[in-house]
């Protein structure tokens, strides 16, 4: 059981919470994540880490609620606790001096971007950060990703704040204007990682991308992370989840994404229900 | 004084065909007090005790069967736990039929004893009863670090235990058992043995900690800085894919995840557990070992309407138990035999439609014995399929060895150990399925009493 330190709603359906989790802490790393389980009757779902304390021992977690185990972890408060929390998992991003990186972050993808952009400003990267959401209420940690970037860009979909339209509309526009770039690192929607790795492809850009497939165990038991990468088939769980952006199959990931719809449109269903009895 | 051989085995009941069908159940009822004294009563006590040197942990079984005979279940207990810690669990889950009651002396001339059955009978007794945790005398003082909670492990932990030592299992997943928890269905091993022993072990002072990846949370350089010794005893527990196009599919899963989303997720309770499963009306399961048999019942009981083995070789080579193939085709389960996937076969959107086989006939024998498998060039079978579980084994997990680069290991993965079962690195020791690749759980016990002694021995008296 781990106890919720603190909790942040950045928006009515994202939300933050700082988790009592000292070993995780002590040991995670930018680029990693955590499997959670809610409770005794929840999946295992994988979250990015966004930010460790070691000094406090926790770390902090952003999600967006899409699904039943998200929805009743956004349910818990200050106080409460989750049951189980297992990482740090996956292998950190490699951060060094490339020169100058771009990171692209879309929807509540830009709460994984931030540890790493922040790890390669302390690297003495010239980081410029990219970060896009539907609208300007779901826009999230736009100060922090700011606070390391040297340059900062701002898109939504509607046009509500900043630039109307897409995270990789401005990728295309640094390109286009000749900006030399060291390395984009991109984390997202599926669909956008996609669209970051078609914009880079031509110009031979170094892209990375952090994936989130489908995972249960999240220690290379189980295989329903599997992607293809460059052909082959890897576990984003022990092999990733960081990937060369050019040579994942994103079209199977999307469709592997879409195999449990149905059942997540009824537990979702069924949990509303719950929840609407639970408070009358 | 002659006596008269029973050549046929008392049989052993079952749940009815129904309820296997739609629940999951304990299918074998096990046997009642009379059932077992009139199965002891068949051993010859042969003097030369054949059985004994088939079993790997060589638990004395005509003496324990003598008192079964007799009627003195706390005697016959107290014998076989002074090999086995598990008696509920390898009677039910051990390959008898290969090890002691291949070798019974009965079995030359008629059904050999129902040793598994017998042992069965004397572990459920314990449980009925309750396990008592005896009372530890000895002062080993040291602390050992244990990696996975499955056979091996816990064999390891409760000998350091007994010997006086502070035992800490870190345990991967949020349940401890390993296999026996995730990988076993109930119908086979049901969850409560499993946890009772689990019980036992932590009643013995052993502290068992999940959601505790070593590899990840620790290294094992890290553990060595707290700990005397380390024991590592993760398993085989990465499944093995045929490398065939389309195996990326919707709907092809490896038995490891639909056994973990049933066995550990309970996914087979959804919605009422948030862990869903999908599986269509026509299942097709990949291979021919225990693994892959209790996928395909998994499937049946989940509402399949037709569930097919393929397997490339011939039901006489399957590595599966003959119990198990007889349940499984009791149950409904359909065999193809000699047919090899090549392509799974996948509509617009992604999902698995058809598997493509390729005919095989057998040709010469090959290392393990059994006839190789050849494709016969041109022939195809196309296998209508809503899901596809592939289970053709399983290999080691690779954290702990990318994380721990002076351990050393065989190119399969596998941890390179010494007899006694020592690493490469002092005081890290190994058994197992990460050392032997994937095998059964008695071998992992007994390497594990092996490896815990050698453990003591070398923490206390030095090497």
């Amino acid at each position: 059981m781990f106890k919720i330190a603190r909790k942040r709603i950045w928006a009515p359906t994202i939300k933050e919470i700082e988790v009592e989790v000292p070993e995780i802490a002590r040991k995670a790393k930018p680029g990693q994540f955590v499997i959670v389980r809610v409770d005794e009757r929840g999946e295992r779902i994988p979250l990015t880490i966004v930010d460790y304390d070691n000094s406090k021992g926790t770390i902090t977690l952003v999600f967006q609620e899409v699904g039943t185990s998200t929805r009743k972890l956004g349910m818990l408060n200050e106080g409460d606790y989750i049951t189980d929390v297992v990482g740090p998992l996956g292998n950190p991003t490699e951060v060094r001096k490339y020169g100058t990186v771009v990171c692209v972050g879309g929807g509540v993808g830009i709460s994984a971007i931030y540890p790493v952009a922040r790890a390669f400003k302390e690297h003495r990267n010239y980081v410029i950060s990219i970060i896009g959401a539907r609208t300007k209420d779901l826009l999230i940690l736009e100060d922090e990703v700011r606070s390391v970037s040297d340059e900062l860009y701002v898109t939504t979909d509607d046009g509500s704040k900043g630039r109307k339209g897409f995270t990789t509309d401005v990728l295309k526009d640094l390109i286009k204007e000749g900006r030399h770039i060291d390395l984009v690192y991109a984390v997202g929607p599926t669909i956008m990682m996609k669209v970051v790795a078609d914009v880079t492809r031509p110009y031979k850009i170094k892209t990375i991308v952090s994936l989130n497939p489908i995972m249960v165990d999240g220690s290379g038991m189980c295989g329903a992370c599997r992607v293809r990468v460059g052909g082959q088939v890897k576990f984003a769980c022990v092999d990733g989840p960081e990937f060369d952006a050019h040579l994942v199959d994103f079209d199977e990931l999307l469709a592997r994404l879409r195999m449990y719809k149905e059942e997540e449109k009824l537990s979702l269903e069924l949990c509303e229900k719950r929840l609407k009895i639970h408070e009358t | 004084m002659k006596r008269e051989i029973i050549k046929e085995a008392v049989p052993v009941r079952k749940i009815s065909l129904e309820e296997r069908r739609t629940t999951f159940k304990e299918v074998v009822i096990g046997y009642s007090e009379e059932e077992a004294i009139a199965e002891a009563k068949r051993c010859l006590q042969c003097p030369n005790k054949p059985c004994v040197e088939a079993c790997p942990l060589h638990i004395d079984i005509p003496e324990f069967i003598k008192l079964i005979a007799k009627g003195k279940f706390e005697e016959a207990l107290a014998k076989v736990k002074e090999k086995n810690e598990f008696p509920a669990i390898t009677g039910r889950v051990c390959p008898q039929e290969l090890l002691c009651q291949k070798a019974c002396t009965l079995g030359k001339i008629g059904e050999p004893v129902s040793i598994g059955k017998l042992e069965r009978f004397i572990g459920d007794y314990e449980l009925k009863r309750g396990l008592r945790v005896p009372p530890i005398k000895a002062k080993g003082g040291k602390k050992i670090a244990v990696v996975g909670s499955g056979p091996a492990g816990l064999m390891v932990a409760i000998e350091l235990a007994k010997l006086g030592h502070k035992v800490t299992i870190f345990e991967a997943l949020h349940k401890p058992g390993g296999v026996l928890t995730y990988g076993v269905p109930n119908f086979r091993l049901p969850k409560d043995v499993v946890e009772a022993y689990i019980n036992y072990v932590k009643e013995l002072g052993v502290e068992i900690r999940v959601d505790s990846v070593i590899g990840r949370l620790y290294t094992i350089d890290e553990l060595l800085e707290t700990y005397d010794a380390v024991f590592i005893g993760t398993g085989a527990g990465t499944p093995k894919f045929l490398g065939i196009p389309g195996e990326n599919l919707n709907g092809v899963y490896s038995a490891n995840e639909f056994l973990i989303r049933v066995n550990l997720m309970r996914a087979n309770e959804f919605p009422e557990y948030d862990t869903p499963i999908k599986v269509g009306k026509r299942v097709a399961v990949i291979g021919g070992g225990n693994v892959a048999m209790d996928a395909a019942r998994v499937a049946l009981r989940l509402g399949a309407e037709e569930v097919t083995v393929i397997y490339r070789r011939t039901e006489k080579e399957m590595p599966a138990r003959r119990e198990e193939i007889e349940n499984a085709k009791e149950e409904g389960v359909k065999f193809v035999f000699l047919a090899q996937p090549v392509e799974f076969i996948g509509d617009e959107s992604g999902w698995i439609r058809k598997v493509k086989c390729v005919r095989m006939r057998l040709g010469e024998p090959d290392e393990t014995g059994r006839r190789r498998p050849i494709p016969i060039p041109g022939s195809e079978l196309l296998i209508d399929v809503d899901t596809v579980v592939i289970a053709i084994g399983a290999r080691v997990n690779p954290l702990i060895q990318r994380t721990c680069p002076n351990l050393k290991v065989r190119r399969n993965g596998t941890i390179v150990t010494d007899e006694h079962g020592r690493t490469s690195i002092k005081r890290v020791y190994a058994a197992g399925d990460v050392v032997t690749g994937a095998a059964t759980v008695i071998e992992a016990l007994a390497t594990g009493r092996e490896v815990a002694k050698t453990i003591h021995k070398d923490l206390t008296e030095g090497t």
